[in-house]
């Protein structure tokens, strides 16, 4: 990865994170009906800490209702968290010292995953691209000669484009506009939320090259949020791992995909198809459904679907530890824990040195 | 089911209790004092404090609302100013007259709806389609109370087949179920059913239509089901939605019989409605309508549990 | 490149909703226009309902009759007498002059209140819809409490306690109409609001207002519009329906409703001219349903 040219708007430096959250969490409470008793409670986010380094991409996996795109609507603040704290390049968000969330939203952008719903059906797509500049204060032409240098950016041709409506687009044209939205307020970090989840296999890699370009030529840093694992190994750097609102487990690209440490990393991997043979994993691929999230499962979530686990695993929730200094390598696992009571405890640790 | 049974019971509370502040506030809507419109214009002072007390318009408007809504509650909905009778009584027996004229109405305007509306969503575009698709739109755009003079019109001034008006010989308290009686229902039954046959015809045409678009049932014909079965298909699925709309529209003949009742003299809650409004007969207006709007309410209660029942996408728990 | 990886796109995409693809870009209005001009019965519709307007509002000067100029040697003339094409009434007043002039208060009790009702339900609903939460609770349960009338019983309990008169009748009317236009407007509005180009347009910063007036309302105004065309043909009915009972205008105004009220003791003397002025009621409630339903599948609004 080159290193992106030093932007001007930064502050900390090379080696603060961009993003760094600290227990962000979520909770949905369930309602009856009319006398509003919470019927259940949905830990879609609990309590999740991790960093956005400057000019990565971070890739977010799990199964759905993992709560990926909860985490990215919490980023945004398009729901409010319960718990947590988002600082941004050293600034607090949504505290009177620090980031207003209007602000925050001028540097973070968000692409979402149905190209169309996220189009308004109303406006011309340049209409759409000018929202946020106009929003922001700038001036009607310039917020549209923004809009048509962006859309040739995004591989559309302003002169064919500018004035047309979503429904007149096909699917990867609709996404690129949606693309071209995001930048439009010149952001430094971008989430794609499933953003390109609904497209069509050849037009999928377009648009993946495409974000990779436009990174490059915009100093970018990504949140890429997916449940394909080819496509995040694709377009990471690191990789986050989320299982039923929490985060099992991050580290590196190719930590994660070649030195899975959590059942659950392990699974999913070798549920993924691959052209490989010499891929074919022989652990167990996941069975069944993840639990509900309205009552998930005491101590490690995981447990109800692992073929490793053991008392300690339903008694105490397992903390997440770093595994591998050099590859930035967590895992929230009982017997990545040397002593955590899991018989496998100690020969993790064995293998690990081994490895 | 019994939870959403009580769930549902509850959701109905307050919305009845809206309906009776509303209909209380009716009386002091009334341009006026409401004692006015009781009391003689030329009656001393003394007299309308008294009247004032006796009716208890002297006391703070929350507590005349309570009063009032305890004395309704165990059925007491005062006296007509101008009659002196009891309201109750007077209701009762307008309901169930009026119920007569529903009911009949009903039966015929739903059968032939569902029966137009089933064959105008099969035969999408064809001949009966467009019949069935003209008689909704004249069903829901016809002023029925004109409708109804046209057919005194045409029956009664020019065939002289059938009586304009009334409920046949004797007063309503001697109704029998004979021809004699029975005749002077088929115009207004008539003229009440119009408006539900335009709207249940249109309803089911759009459901059915919907439903036969849908891939399940181009599945079930895929897999060779017969016209006869895939229509049993259709039936089971468009009948949670038709049934809300029967529902409805038994409520709104209720409500709309009283411009038909009007044109007919037919001695429903119309009728005494409308001499209520023409004498200023607060007490009267407020039973009557109090009456009505909480059967309405009722019957979009059971029309919810029905469909909820019927219906397999509704959760029960 | 780009154009022709752009041209790729296109055939290789199967998926995505509504991938309907036309060469000329074309907004949505002037393609619900183009619908509308192949539409012969809505074309039609509309050009009655104009014409039905235009000579209501210029009735001065298409009609020469005094509408409130009375005979008694010419009452309930025959349809066709001379000098009273359509005959007279029953205090010998010209039934042409009358059917026009009243057009003028038919036409005003049945498009006032839904107008009204379309401007107040329409903010209640869509200030719900947007809002959600405790204010949408508390509209639309108070909402329900009106919806949980029928409409005709409503218009008559109201304008029966406030008495008669036309300011009286749009009132109740007004209240009649509130109800259904706030509770489509809510629904209309929950489902927009949780779409996605709604909450892009939240995480570009902007206000609530601003995406309300770009983003909302561009959306729901179309739907709102459409149930309000058609519930004018309601309105029509129970307007004319309440001077029928007596409730709305006072004699001696034309009005249509009145006027089959007043000509209805005449049906045994001239049931032709006493028919007449629900022809009038019927027409435009019609021509109003008929439109409504046009300009609904040409704006395929679905409701």
């Amino acid at each position: 990865m080159s290193p992106p040219p030093l932007d001007p708007r930064d502050r900390g430096g090379k080696a603060q994170p961009l993003l760094a959250v600290t227990g962000l969490k979520k909770y949905f409470h369930l309602k009856s009906g009319l006398l509003s008793s919470a019927a259940g409670v949905v830990q879609s986010v609990d309590g999740i800490s991790f960093t956005v380094r400057k000019g990565e991409t971070l890739g977010i996996v799990g199964e759905s209702g993992c709560g990926k795109s909860t985490t990215a609507r919490l980023l945004m603040r398009l729901i409010d968290p319960d718990a947590g704290e988002v600082i941004f390049d050293g600034e607090t968000i949504g505290t009177h010292d620090g980031m207003s969330i209007r602000e925050m939203r001028r540097n973070m952008q968000m692409v979402f995953q149905d190209s169309y719903a996220s189009l308004n059906p109303r406006l011309p797509i340049e209409e759409s691209i000018a929202f946020g500049p106009r929003v922001h204060g700038i001036p009607r032409a310039a917020a549209r000669e923004r809009a048509r240098s962006l859309l040739e950016q995004v591989g559309l041709d302003p002169n064919l484009y500018v004035r047309r409506y979503p429904h007149e687009l096909s699917g990867g044209q609709r996404q690129r506009v949606n693309i071209a939205r995001a930048l439009a307020l010149e952001p430094r970090l971008v989430i794609m939320d499933e953003a390109v989840s609904a497209l069509d296999k050849s037009v999928e890699a377009q648009v993946l090259n495409l974000l990779m370009d436009l990174k490059t030529n915009f100093g970018l840093t990504y949140i890429f949020i997916s449940h394909d694992l080819n496509v995040v190994q694709y377009m990471s750097d690191r990789v986050l791992v989320m299982y039923l609102g929490k985060l099992v487990e991050i580290g590196t690209v190719e930590a994660i995909y070649n030195r899975p440490r959590h059942p659950y990393t392990r699974a999913l991997l070798s549920a993924m198809p691959s052209m490989d043979p010499a891929r074919r994993t022989t652990q167990p691929p996941l069975t069944g459904d993840p639990p509900n999230p309205i009552n998930p499962p005491s101590g490690c979530r995981f447990r109800t679907r692992c073929a490793f686990a053991e008392e300690v695993c339903a008694r105490a929730e397992p903390k997440l530890v770093e595994s591998d200094e050099a590859t930035l390598h967590h895992v929230a696992c009982h017997m990545a824990i040397p002593g955590s009571g899991h018989s496998a405890a100690t020969r993790g640790i064995a293998e690990a040195a081994a490895s | 089911m019994l939870l959403y049974l009580i769930r549902r019971l509850v959701y109905t509370i307050p919305i009845a209790l809206g309906v009776t502040l509303v209909v209380f506030s009716l009386v002091h809507l009334a341009p006026g004092d409401p004692i006015s419109a009781i009391a003689p214009a030329d009656a001393p002072p003394e007299v309308v404090e008294r009247l004032k007390k006796d009716y208890g318009y002297d006391k703070p408007l929350p507590i005349q609302y309570g009063i009032w809504l305890g004395r309704a509650i165990v059925g007491d909905l005062g006296a007509s100013v101008a009659t002196g009778e009891r309201v109750a009584a007077q209701v009762m027996v307008a309901v169930s007259n009026t119920f007569m004229l529903a009911v009949a109405a009903a039966l015929l305007g739903f059968s032939l709806g569902l029966l137009l509306g089933f064959i105008a969503g099969y035969s999408q575009g064809g001949a009966l389609d467009r019949l069935a698709t003209g008689v909704a739109v004249t069903g829901i755009s016809v002023p029925h109370y004109w409708l109804g003079m046209v057919l005194v019109i045409i029956f009664s001034v020019e065939l002289g087949v059938l009586p304009a008006m009334g409920m046949g010989e004797g007063s309503s308290a001697e109704w029998k179920w004979d021809w004699l009686h029975m005749r002077s229902m088929v115009l207004p039954v008539i003229t009440l059913s119009v408006i539900p046959l335009g709207i249940v015809t249109r309803t089911v045409r759009a459901t059915v239509a919907d439903i036969l678009s849908q891939e399940y049932v181009q599945a079930l014909r895929a897999k060779g089901l017969g016209d006869r079965r895939v229509l049993v298909h259709v039936a089971k699925n468009a009948a949670p939605t038709v049934l809300a709309v029967l529902g409805l529209q038994f409520g709104y003949l209720l409500g709309g019989s009283i411009l038909i009742e009007t044109v007919f003299s037919w001695p429903g809650t119309g009728f005494l409605l409308n001499n209520a409004i023409f004498r200023r007969d607060i007490p009267v207006l407020q039973g009557t309508i109090l009456v009505l709007a909480l059967f309405f309410v009722l019957l979009n209660m059971l029309v919810d549990l029905m469909q909820t029942a019927i219906d397999p996408r509704i959760k029960r728990s | 490149m780009a154009d022709a990886a752009a041209n790729f796109v296109r055939i290789a995409e199967p998926l995505g909703p509504a991938t309907e693809l036309s060469v000329k870009s074309r907004s949505y209005w002037s393609s619900v226009l183009g619908k509308l001009r192949r539409d012969p019965v809505t074309l039609t519709c509309a050009g009655i309902l104009v014409l039905i307007f235009l000579s209501a509002i210029f009735a001065p000067l298409i009609i020469p009759a005094d509408p409130y100029k009375t005979s008694m040697i010419r009452r309930l003339q025959a349809v066709g007498s001379p000098g009273n094409l359509l005959g007279t009434d029953e205090l010998g007043r010209d039934m042409i002059a009358r059917l026009i002039y009243g057009g003028r208060l038919s036409l005003l009790m049945g498009t006032l209140p839904v107008i009204n009702a379309l401007l107040i339900g329409g903010l209640l609903g869509v200030t719900a819809g947007f809002l959600g939460g405790r204010v949408n609770m508390l509209i639309m349960r108070t909402i329900d409490v009106f919806y949980a009338f029928p409409s005709v019983l409503l218009a008559i309990a109201i304008s029966g306690a406030l008495g008669a008169g036309l300011m009286n009748s749009i009132v109740a009317l007004t209240i009649v109409f509130i109800p259904p236009v706030a509770r489509v407007s809510e629904a209309v509005t929950t489902s927009v609001r949780g779409l996605d180009f709604v909450e892009a347009a939240r995480a570009s910063g902007a206000r609530s207002w601003t995406i309300i007036r770009v983003h909302i309302l561009g959306n729901v105004l179309g739907p709102i519009f459409i149930y309000a065309t058609g519930l004018i043909s309601v309105s029509i009915i129970l307007a004319s329906g309440l001077s029928f009972l007596g409730l709305g205008v006072k004699p001696p105004e034309p009005e249509w409703g009145l006027m089959l009220n007043t000509l209805r003791q005449s049906i045994w003397v001239n049931p032709v001219v006493a028919a007449l002025p629900g022809t009038m009621i019927f027409l435009t409630s019609i021509c109003f349903n008929l439109m409504s339903d046009g300009l609904r599948s040409a704006m395929d609004v679905k409701l």
